[in-house]
């Protein structure tokens, strides 16, 4: 059949490339140009006809090759006119590698037993060998926030890259900031004990809020004394207060936002971006006042109240961005590993809803990166920085054309296998062969 | 004739009125009283229509002997003037509990499910109970009934509120002397019925309301064939239910949208319910008056919501709001459709709240003859026993209220309440009314007194010398007593007052110091004429909030994005758009669709039409609406797992119109879905195929001539492998089989039973099957791995049918060619996977590989999230396996439409096909295209403009609605917190609550 032929030559074209599955890429050892794609940086800038090169896993050229010739004698030179290069996305706060399946609790390592859980890292359980992280890479998402779940205080997060054998030799940025959950105003009746499910205010606020400003009081008492026995959530707190780690407050209404900017100045923590945010629209002027970024909730995610506007997930960035707030996507709720491959997607929709293009990317790139504490290297096409990039046959925030053709991750030619592809050849050859 | 005070009256009405003469009596001589009691000169409502303005009411032996304005008086009565006082019916409340123990939760035991009944000899499912009667747990409650009786009730119909099939209802007078002898007036009177599950078992079906309407239902067919003889065992159950079917037949819905779904169940079966409603009728009042059944109103008026926290407020709901503004008018709407109606006290959290609360009903437009007809003739009437309660004609029971007045007006006393001739005293009548204002001085001091409130409560405001001072009164037994402050407002100290009132309009009275020393007063009534021009001005006053109260106008649905008024279908001409045909012709640019009468009735270029409105779609896109072919919005349950087979439900029997997930979709150019049953069993539910009409009522948004479908599901769901459950047959992949072999081999026999022409019992479940098997119902399986995939068309095959369509069928991939052989289609996820084990093997491309290998192949949604983004989704099989783009663009329109059998209608822009259509800002696939105007059968139910202008709309109503809470707890009255509306996302999996 005429439409298979041209599928199987499709199928080659796409992984030609592609390496053995599942083992990562080999270190950079040719310097690579790419040329003649329209780059887009991250921070907002385009070069229709660019020439980028990169050298033992950092770019040392991004230019406009209409402006800039160079000799590329030498270089492994991949020829991507009419092509897109974007810098690898970035998906923040997900549960990526630390659970498989939903349903199969051995393979769930989210959420550890009790509140106060800083010490709680998600690096060491972070799988590399994860079927779901490997699903992301043709996507153009190599970047991931590994965060734990639960508790008042759930853990420490970790940055990683997406293509790696072990988790030493994932991670980007280790412990990187801890998340606490704040208090919400709205707790559920307990309709098993014959209660009205519904929300209802939470009377417990106030008490919860200032078990908080305790415990953050009893870590800071903690780090003056000397000789003290050792307490692994305190001690674990401590890089809040000489900025070494961030505080991720993962919170959705005004009230609390607003809250958990006033305890956060008042309790000296350096650093800390709001997660989730669903309100954050309604604050901006005091987040931007106070340099305070949100890892915004996903935008494919139904309005919270019967009321709300209709768009108002797919607009919460555009209203953040206006008002000068640093603001990247996030993507936390139900199924979000295996949705993470979505993010160019969330970031496409802010675009029908207000977004100019390269504003949209740098949701998922550049202001990630700086949220996250790794804008030195990542989050854009900019020279010195890590070449962590992919080639899409067209724009990687529609799903018709983010069509990967190569990926790098620090200059490694990663595989865009994965299991779901081998599958997908498997099967196609099997249905082909009965023809 | 004897005149005596009525007070003496209760001595000479204890003696037991109805006395049982044929008892035995060994504690003295046997007493028999044959006198009789007159209230003459009082205003006397026989009936609400009624009313003698100078009558006498003449009683004996608890019951009346005579009543209106010529009554002929006995010697032998006792004779009370009661001029200047009205006499009413008492009032009756047909939905008690009254005296009835409320059954207990059954607690303990394993939290694992229970499938089996737990009696023998009756019906075999334990929730239903017609079998149970009040008067078995029935006890006099003295202190209830004194409640009752001060709120001006005599007679309530007692059951046990509890269980789907409850029983019969007892009707109690609530008399305080003697026994059950003189209060049982009928001991079954009623039979009562609800959606809700007994707490008193723990058998797990129905886990839902369409599961209780579907018991309900077979229980009605059982009951005909029992009937019938045809059994040959004995069900106490529906020997009870057949027993009682004579009486009023009362339905427990508590909301319009049950008592919608109650009615529907009895038309069934010509059993035309007496209704508990919801107080929420007024809201869809056609609907209701369609059901041609009386209802019982609550009054539990809602409270205003404290919302003076601005960031709690934030989260109300527009229509928790309205719900509070418009509710009070639901009695009045419904007398104005000429709903029948009787009023209850059911849920209201205290009785002494409920004149207040029939108040607060007229205040809103009821009239008071209806207000009283509510509370004595309906429900004497839907009770049968109008000849014997409800009024003050001759023969009735003396059942009657002495009131100061105008029983809903707010200064009205009731004095006394009288049940079956036994007196109850709620306000002495012979209280002197001291109430008005005084002067006096004592020790140079001059006073001035305002004694007012309730008589029983009254309360006093003491001024000297225009000076407040603190006091308070008691006033009982023509004693009038006060402490107020001493002038030294820093001592606790009290000048005491004491006063006989007994004498004329002004008393004497003495004052007591703190020092011990003792004063003589003279208080003098005011006459004044300032105060009766204050008088006037409270009436003026009055006549202003005798007016009907404001009422926010209700919207369809009545919520946010409703509609004052439903759009109407329009001709339309677009013009100059690229249009995408999903037909020969494919993509059309530069074309002009013309709709009318709601059908498509050309395409081409440079159309016109004189009669049309002309829209002009330069560099937009218009498609045919979006349908997803597996939706679970817009239904009030998704799940009846109570068995491993639920055939015998259906979601058109819980169709919630008023989900704005119905709103969004249709924001999201999704205009047809099929809402199908869960995945908690391997015969699912039958499914509702629904057009979008946002606003219609839920049976007018049902699909005309719906293709018949029922859901069933394979694997981990049905198996119950992920939740603790390890009673339900099947727990393998191999019992799905057998269990499918077995139900499909008993609905053959059943069907050639049937055909024979001999007796059967008729069985829905087994009829939905049947259907099946004659090729008139189709499937859409929800399945994921292949070999169970394969083992359901080998069943079919088996059984000499096609499976239709395959849901979620996420290895279809691997058997595409097998689908191909059987001919079913598949309606897949794009990029679903991982969530469980049996999705490992889910990939993207599925969809492509089957469409490849000849699948007629949907993407749904399952989500109603995704649900608004289907174009997005179907924009993925570019991506994911190379689908072309009119292909992919049909896996959301044309190819859905193939698998529900409504391809002949919708899924394409054709000429003659219904005009469903979607005009898109940008290329549909495009990830920036959005929706602008989504229109079903040329009416246009989503506007993007349209939607702005209502934004506006619901800030400006909610402001309003926020600012009368504030004005209405200003005013002192009471206030509930804040609530949050929150909707259930509803996928396959979801579990319904406890049985709501």
């Amino acid at each position: 059949m005429k439409k298979i032929n041209l599928y199987i030559v499709l199928l080659l074209l796409t992984f030609g490339f592609a390496n053995a599955q599942q083992t990562p890429g080999k270190k950079q050892t040719r310097t690579i140009a790419i040329t003649g794609a329209t780059a887009h940086i991250g921070n907002g800038e385009v070069i229709e006809n660019s020439l980028i090169i990169f050298k033992e896993g950092k770019l040392t050229t991004v230019v406009d090759a209409t402006v800039v010739k160079m000799d590329l004698t030498g270089m492994e030179v991949i020829n991507a006119s009419g092509k897109h290069v974007y810098p690898g996305f970035i998906i923040p706060n997900t549960t990526l590698g630390l659970v498989e399946i939903d349903a199969v609790r051995a393979t769930d390592d989210d959420s550890e037993l009790g509140s106060w859980n800083p010490h709680i890292r998600s690096l060491i359980a972070y799988n590399t060998e994860s079927k779901v992280v490997e699903s992301l890479r043709p996507n153009g998402v190599l970047l991931a926030q590994a965060t734990p779940r639960g508790g008042r205080i759930s853990g420490t997060s970790s940055v990683v890259q997406l293509d790696a054998w072990n988790w030493e030799d994932a991670v980007v940025k280790e412990d990187d900031g801890i998340h606490l959950n704040w208090p919400s105003s709205f707790s559920r009746g307990r309709w098993w004990m014959g209660e009205d499910p519904a929300m209802k205010v939470n009377k417990n606020y106030e008490k919860q809020v200032k078990e908080i400003v305790d415990f953050f009081n009893a870590t800071k008492a903690y780090s003056k004394g000397t000789n003290q026995t050792l307490n692994l959530p305190f001690q674990a707190t401590e890089g809040l207060f000489d900025g070494s780690k961030k505080l991720y407050i993962h919170v959705g209404n005004e009230k609390g936002i607003i809250d958990a900017v006033n305890f956060s100045k008042e309790n000296g923590v350096k650093e800390m971006t709001i997660v989730g945010g669903s309100d954050a629209y309604k604050v901006a002027d005091l987040l931007k006042q106070n340099n305070i970024s949100v890892l915004l909730k996903r935008v494919h995610s139904r309005p919270g109240q019967t009321d709300d506007d209709y768009d108002l997930p797919f607009k919460r960035a555009k209203l953040l961005v206006d008002k000068g707030v640093l603001v990247a996507l996030e993507g936390s709720g139900d199924m979000e590993r295996m949705n993470a491959r979505n993010l160019p997607f969330y970031a496409g929709t802010t675009v029908a809803h207000g977004l100019s293009k390269e504003q949209a990317l740098q949701l998922i790139t550049l202001n990630t990166a700086k949220i996250l504490g790794i804008d030195a290297a990542y989050g854009s096409l900019e020279e010195g920085k890590s070449a962590t990039l992919f080639i899409s046959e067209g724009d990687a925030l529609d799903m018709r054309t983010n069509i990967l053709t190569h990926a790098f991750i620090d200059g490694r030619l990663i595989s865009l296998e994965s299991h779901q592809t081998k599958l997908w050849k498997r099967y196609s050859e099997k249905l082909k062969t009965q023809d | 004739m004897l005149k005596i005070p009525l007070r003496l009256l209760l001595f000479l009405c204890s003696f037991s009125l109805l006395a049982q003469e044929y008892f035995p009596k060994n504690d003295g001589v046997k007493t028999i009283n044959t006198n009789y009691t007159a209230f003459t000169n009082a205003k006397i409502y026989i009936t609400p229509s009624q009313v003698i303005d100078n009558g006498t009411l003449l009683i004996k032996d608890g019951k009346i002997v005579a009543s209106g304005a010529q009554v002929t008086i006995p010697k032998n009565t006792t004779i009370v003037n009661v001029e200047g006082k009205s006499i009413y019916p008492s009032f009756i409340d047909m939905y008690s509990s009254f005296g009835v123990e409320k059954p207990k939760r059954e607690s303990g035991g394993s939290r694992s499910p229970q499938y089996n009944p737990t009696r023998t000899g009756y019906y075999w499912n334990d929730h239903v109970m017609p079998e149970s009667n009040a008067m078995s747990k029935f006890k006099f409650d003295s202190k209830k009934a004194k409640e009752l009786l001060n709120a001006g009730f005599g007679v309530v119909n007692t059951h046990i509120q509890d269980g789907i099939a409850r029983g019969t209802g007892t009707l109690v007078a609530l008399n305080t002397e003697g026994g059950n002898e003189v209060k049982i007036l009928e001991q079954k009177s009623g039979q009562y019925f609800s959606f809700s599950k007994s707490v008193t078992s723990r058998q797990s079906y129905p886990g839902s309301i369409m599961g209780s309407m579907a018991l309900l239902r077979q229980l009605y067919l059982d009951a005909d064939w029992y009937a019938k003889g045809n059994s040959k065992t004995k069900d106490l159950s529906i020997e009870a239910l057949n027993k009682n079917k004579s009486l009023v037949q009362i339905f427990s819905a508590g909301s319009r949208a049950n008592a919608l779904r109650a009615d529907k169940v009895g038309d069934q079966f010509d059993v035309q319910y007496v209704i508990l409603g919801g107080g929420d009728e007024y809201e869809r009042i056609n609907e209701v008056k369609a059901t041609n059944a009386a209802y019982i109103l609550p009054v539990n008026f809602q409270d205003a919501y404290d919302v003076e926290n601005v960031y709690l407020t934030q989260s109300l709901a527009l229509s928790d709001m309205r719900a509070w503004n418009q509710e009070p008018s639901n009695p009045k709407v419904l007398a104005d459709n000429n709903i029948s109606f009787a009023f209850t006290t059911h849920d209201l959290k205290s009785l002494k709240t409920f004149k207040a609360k029939l108040m607060k009903a007229i205040e809103y437009g009821l009239s008071k003859e209806k207000a009283l007809e509510a509370l004595t003739t309906t429900p004497a009437r839907l009770l049968g026993k109008q000849s014997e309660i409800g009024n003050l004609n001759k023969g009735a029971y003396a059942n009657f209220l002495i009131t100061s007045g105008d029983i809903f007006e707010k200064k009205t006393t009731i004095y006394e309440n009288w049940v079956q001739g036994t007196q109850t005293v709620v306000n002495d009548m012979n209280t002197k009314d001291i109430r008005g204002d005084y002067e006096f001085s004592i020790a140079r001091e001059n006073y001035k007194m305002t004694l007012k409130g309730e008589l029983s409560k009254l309360s006093s405001e003491i001024t000297i010398d225009d000076k407040k001072r603190g006091s308070k009164v008691s006033y009982s037994d023509d004693w009038l007593s006060i402490a107020m402050t001493s002038k030294d407002s820093t001592k606790q100290e009290f000048i005491r007052l004491i006063a006989n009132v007994s004498q004329g309009e002004n008393f004497n009275g003495k004052a007591l110091y703190p020092n011990g020393n003792e004063l003589t007063f003279y208080a003098r009534k005011i006459d004044s004429k300032t105060k009766n021009k204050e008088t006037k001005k409270t009436d003026s006053l009055k006549v202003d909030s005798s007016k009907t109260k404001d009422v926010t106008p209700v919207t369809y649905p009545n919520m946010a994005y409703g509609f004052k008024e439903l759009p109407k279908q329009e001709t339309l001409l677009f013009q100059n758009a690229t249009v995408w045909t999903n037909e020969a012709e494919g993509i059309l640019e530069q074309s002009d669709v013309l709709i009318k009468n709601g059908k498509i009735v050309k395409i081409g270029k440079n159309l016109s039409d004189s009669s049309a409105k002309v829209i002009d779609a330069t560099g937009k896109h218009l498609t045919s609406g979006v349908i997803d072919e597996h939706s679970h919005i817009a239904a009030s349950s998704i799940n009846e797992g109570g068995q491993n087979s639920s055939a015998e439900v259906s979601i058109e029997d819980v169709i919630d119109e008023e989900d704005i997930d119905i709103y969004r979709d249709l924001a999201g150019g999704v205009t047809t879905i099929q809402i199908l049953h869960g995945s908690a069993n391997p015969i699912g539910g039958r499914s509702a195929i629904i057009k979008l009409k946002w606003g219609e009522d839920s049976q007018d948004l049902i699909y005309k001539n719906s293709p018949k479908f029922i859901k069933f599901a394979l694997g981990e769901n049905v198996k119950q492998s992920n939740w603790s459950s390890f009673e339900r047959f099947p727990q393998t992949r191999m019992g799905v089989e057998q269990l499918y072999i077995d139900y499909f081999s008993r609905a053959k026999a059943y069907d050639a039973l049937k055909k024979s022409g001999k007796s059967y019992r008729k069985d829905v479940e087994m009829e939905v099957l049947a259907e099946i098997l004659n090729k008139e119902r189709f499937i859409s399986c929800h399945s994921y791995v292949q070999s169970e995939i394969n083992m359901l068309m080998k069943v079919a095959d088996q059984f000499n049918f096609n499976i239709n369509t395959f849901t979620h069928i996420l290895e279809g991939y691997k058997v595409a060619d097998k689908m191909v052989e059987h001919g079913v289609g598949g309606s897949t996820f794009s990029d679903w996977w991982a969530y469980k084990y049996e999705v490992n093997d889910a990939i993207p491309y599925n969809a492509a590989i089957m469409h490849n290998a000849g699948v007629v192949v949907a993407i749904n949604s399952d989500d109603g999230e995704m649900s608004r983004r289907l174009n997005q989704e179907a924009a993925k099989s570019v991506k994911y396996g190379g689908i072309s783009e009119e292909d992919a663009w049909k896996f959301v329109t044309l190819n859905p439409a193939k698998l529900l059998h409504i391809d002949d209608k919708v899924g394409s822009i054709k000429v003659g096909k219904d005009a469903d259509l979607v005009l898109w800002s940008d290329h549909p696939l495009s990830i920036y295209a959005k929706a602008e105007k989504t229109i079903i059968e040329g009416v246009t139910y989503f506007d993007i403009i349209r939607d702005e202008i209502m934004r506006s709309q619901i800030k400006k109503e909610k402001a309003e609605l926020i600012n009368q809470m504030m004005l209405a707890k200003n005013k002192g009255l009471k206030t509930q917190p804040i609530k949050k509306k929150e909707k259930d996302q509803m996928h396959c999996d979801y579990i319904d609550h406890e049985s709501h």
